[in-house]
């Protein structure tokens, strides 16, 4: 067999194996047929395997292995929770399943949220026109096996509904309490024309999770999303976030990441509609054995939309940061403003930086850029800051800090990104 | 061109343009044909064509294993599917892979004893095989500038001009079989070195059935008293052509060297599966232009080259240096990564790049630098133009390893579309392996660099004029990398008015 046929045929074997060994949940009508439909699309496209293009810089074995590996808990320290000040509603999940006695009750003005395991039951749901479908959706230009094992197995997360312009953010606070569990989270986002939501996810899912948000924002909705990753070393975690968006819809999502032995953010993001906005931002400090990966596809499929992507990495003591990045301008796109950043600051020899940012475009009436820069930190900035007296630690945090607040100032609300900048720098401090 | 016509056309890229690409598209100068007797191999592939071609070369039996080795490794493998191309299926057994003028069937002792008819067609493509001064478009310089030519008609070297002279340099130039006729140490020494027999499809099968090609060879100090020049021409039908290039530059030599392609126009699509190796020692420099010109195919996508090249240039010592320059605007298909190996500390490799793709062509073409050794330097100037219902795609590859320590790479990849049913892709590839080396990548397509123009603005030019220095200032900049025989040749090939586009 040649050598391309043999691959196909590995991942298939091994996603066949994946298969044989669990069975899909029970539910409704509109859940097993969306799990049956995912089913055969892992089944069709295998397991990921390192040898494949898309995994070239990650290697997924750690996410597909039988079993989980063990991950130690650890306590972030932080005085404060990360966005405690603010007032929002909170939806706990310890180890990837709800914990309703630690949420808040899910009572919003404008929201209709339920579990995915309840709503699986019932033969009929709104989420049926989203869930999988954008996932399904997301599979070409790229296969991406982990997306449909998520969608043709996850029992648990949130079908959120938003009707209205939603005033308080909603929170989703993950805890882990297990050093091997292993979760699969899936949730599905809705927002109807003209609504308004703040999403915060804060913490890593479990030792190791697979999550999938699916988003479909109708014309003119505006969906803000803050995510942080938590400071656990050793847990894995692959999520995909796929979001769909109409006419004048606005898509705003940062993410915070700090170590973690293996973090895969994979966002995949269609303008469907003319005038659309999406703005995803990464901010990453990894220290030691961390492989951090930022995989993004955004489409440009209807005329004068605008996207941007702002990457930032900080990496030393052989951490890897991993930016694949590509913006695809369809022909109709006319007038598409999109513009694309991944940038690293590697703070000592050990630490890589591997990226391949792309441009496809079919249109030809467009603006749109990429820059990729890696390099350690300036001496002339370091120089000019000890020249003036700042001690050499204090100094190179605020270089870092400063080089990190381009991907910071990406997200609108003040109080939310001092909010995270002042964990950020506590938890630099620390490890200085 | 009716691709053209259906364009709708945008504001800013102004008739001019679209005209200039619509004729260079409709008159191809090079798609005559010289009628002559040739001496076929059978067609197809297998292990006696590879015997047969190695027989006729008069081989050695190392070279002949060599070869087969290569072959038996190309067997299993499989054509590359990575890049942005649409390649049809290619049958390998509905080709020939060696072609040869009748007249050349006893090897002319030297170039006046070349068939007539072959020595015409070289003068019609404006090389001059006779050992005499100028290519067009250079009178007048103080001096008259010396340019030595090997001319590769199909699958045969036919002659190489000022050989005398550059033996008097120490300078070896001929074709590649007569190189492992008179030099098979050298040859036996660097064959293979830089890009193996396996490095890739295209190159397995080169090394297999590869018929002529030039060799070159500096020995160490000399600065070759000419530019050195080969020039490939398809003629023979259904033949592919598999040419193959080493060039050796020992300590602290330095060479200029260029190439040129043309081929017949035809239906029916042929193939190029070329392998250049360049070894530069320490302190030595390299220059290697090429102004790539293979029949693109009609308007309509009809017939054209298929052009699968490997390309590599290995800085094995301290302070080497490569520069590749490519004009690139022939063939139906584009498969082509010049690379640089920068080993050595302090090497530097450089890469120039102007691709036109129009009408149906498709390129895939870019470049790999590879930081192997300290202090390295490397750039990358990428100018790609879409027009038709082309697809130009840039794509790169700069790996800064955990030893390169305090490197540098600069990349630019500009592209600019004409008309709205073709496409531009950039596909960079950046690996950086440790702290103290600095990457940068750029890529756009918004026209002009804002700073630029403001700083012309600024010093009170309009906006157009400001708009026309900024690109013509950068388009020259990639040109003038280019050695002045094929300044003029490439100047009036991407003869298209760039300031117009960007208005």
């Amino acid at each position: 067999m040649m050598p391309r046929a043999k691959l196909v045929q590995q991942k298939r074997d091994a996603a066949a194996a994946w298969l044989d060994a669990h069975a899909l949940p029970e539910g409704g009508v509109w859940a097993t047929k969306a799990r049956k439909a995912a089913e055969a699309r892992l089944r069709e496209m295998g397991m990921p395997s390192k040898r494949d293009e898309y995994w070239r810089y990650s290697d997924p074995r750690r996410l597909t292995d039988a079993a989980a590996q063990s991950a130690s808990v650890i306590d972030t320290g932080d005085a404060q929770p990360l966005f405690d000040q603010v007032d929002r509603v909170k939806l706990v999940f310890v180890d990837g399943a709800f914990d309703a006695a630690a949420s808040d009750a899910p009572e919003l003005a404008g929201v209709e949220i339920c579990q995915l395991g309840d709503a699986a039951r019932s033969d009929l749901h709104w989420a049926q026109d989203v869930y999988g479908v954008l996932e399904a959706r997301g599979q070409t230009p790229v296969a991406r096996p982990l997306a449909s094992l998520n969608t043709a197995f996850a029992t648990a997360g949130l079908l959120i509904r938003v009707t209205g312009q939603v005033q308080r953010p909603l929170a989703l606070i993950y805890r882990r309490s297990s050093e091997t569990a292993d979760a699969l989270m899936h949730h599905v986002i809705r927002l109807d024309a003209g609504a308004e939501l703040t999403l915060l996810e804060d913490g890593p899912v479990a030792a190791r999770y697979n999550q999938v948000t699916e988003i479909d924002l109708g014309d003119g909705a505006r969906l803000h999303h803050i995510r942080a990753q938590g400071r656990d070393h050793e847990r894995v975690g692959a999520t995909h976030l796929f979001a769909r968006l109409g006419a004048k819809a606005q898509l705003k999502s940062f993410t915070l990441s700090a170590n973690g032995a293996l973090t895969r953010n994979e966002a995949v993001i269609w303008l469907d509609g003319s005038e659309g906005t999406a703005h995803i931002a990464g901010a990453c400090v990894g220290d030691g054995a961390f492989h951090h990966d930022d995989t993004v596809f955004v489409n440009h499929a209807a005329p004068r939309c605008e996207s941007r992507q702002v990457y930032k990495k900080v990496l030393r003591h052989g951490a890897v940061g991993v930016f694949q990045g590509k913006i695809l301008v369809d022909q109709i796109a006319q007038l598409t403003d999109g513009y694309q950043i991944s940038q690293s600051l590697l703070l000592d020899e050990d630490a890589q930086f591997l990226a391949k940012p792309e441009l496809e475009i079919y249109a030809d009436d467009v603006k749109c850029s990429h820059g990729s820069t890696s390099g350690e930190i300036d001496a002339n900035q370091f120089f000019y800051l000890r020249a003036r007296g700042v001690p050499k630690a204090q100094a190179r945090m605020l270089l870092v800090l400063a080089f990190l607040a381009e991907a910071l100032d990406e997200i609108e609300d003040d109080t939310l990104a001092a909010d995270l900048r002042d964990h950020l720098e506590a938890w630099l401090s620390r490890r200085a | 061109m009716v691709a053209l016509d259906e364009t709708q056309l945008r504001d800013g890229v102004d008739r001019e343009t679209v005209e200039t690409v619509q004729s260079m598209a409709g008159t191809y100068k090079h798609g005559w044909e010289t009628e002559i007797e040739m001496d076929f191999a059978p067609k197809g592939l297998n292990e006696d064509i590879v015997r047969l071609i190695s027989k006729k070369n008069n081989e050695p039996e190392w070279l002949l294993e060599w070869r087969l080795d290569a072959y038996r490794r190309w067997l299993t493998m499989e054509s590359p599917d990575w890049a942005m191309l649409n390649i049809p299926e290619i049958d390998y057994q509905e080709q020939y892979y060696y072609a040869k003028p009748k007249s050349m069937e006893e090897k002319p002792k030297s170039l006046d004893e070349v068939d007539p008819k072959l020595l015409e067609t070289y003068a019609k493509l404006g090389i001059p095989l006779k050992e005499q001064m100028v290519l067009a478009g250079v009178e007048g310089a103080d001096e008259p500038r010396k340019v030595a030519v090997d001319a590769v008609f199909d699958s045969v070297s036919l002659g190489t001009t000022f050989k005398k002279e550059l033996a008097a340099a120490g300078v070896i130039f001929c074709s590649i079989s007569e190189a492992v006729q008179d030099h098979p140490e050298l040859v036996k020494k660097y064959l293979g070195s830089v890009v193996p027999q396996n490095d890739n499809y295209f190159a397995a099968l080169n090394s297999a059935v590869f018929s002529d090609g030039s060799f070159v060879y500096i020995p160490a100090g000399v600065k070759c008293p000419m530019e050195l020049s080969t020039y490939f021409r398809i003629n023979a039908e259904n033949t592919g052509q598999f040419e193959r290039t080493l060039i050796v530059a020992e300590k602290g030599s330095h060479v200029s060297y260029l190439e040129g392609c043309t081929a017949p126009k035809r239906d029916t699509n042929q193939l190029h599966a070329a392998v250049v190796e360049i070894v530069v020692l320490e302190d030595a420099e390299v220059k290697y232009s090429t102004v790539q010109n293979w029949f693109p195919g009609d308007e309509n996508g009809k017939g054209g080259i298929y052009n699968f090249v490997t390309k590599r240039a290995d800085c094995r010592e301290a302070r080497a240096k490569v520069m590749w320059t490519q004009v690139e605007t022939g063939s139906a298909i584009t498969w082509k990564y010049p690379s640089c190996i920068l080993r050595g500390d302090e090497s530097q490799g450089e890469f120039y790049s102007i691709a036109i793709a129009n009408n149906w062509q498709q390129a895939d073409t870019g470049t790999k630098m590879v930081h192997l050794g300290k202090n390295t330097r490397s750039r990358i100037v990428s100018k790609g133009i879409s027009a038709g219902h082309a697809q130009n795609t840039y794509r790169g590859l700069v790996s800064m390893h955990p030893k390169a320590t305090s490197s540098r790479n600069y990349t630019q990849c500009d592209s600019l579309l004409i008309g709205d049913k073709c496409g531009a892709h950039t596909v960079p590839y950046i690996e950086v392996r440790n702290a103290s080396s600095r990457v940068e990548h750029e890529a756009t397509t918004s026209k002009v660099d804002d700073d630029q123009l403001f700083y012309c603005r600024q010093r009170g030019m309009d906006e157009e004029e400001a708009v026309a220095l900024v690109v013509n200032g950068f388009c020259k900049e990639v040109l003038q990398e280019l050695p002045m025989e094929f300044a003029m040749e490439a100047q009036a090939l991407v003869a298209i008015s760039l300031e117009g586009s960007v208005g």
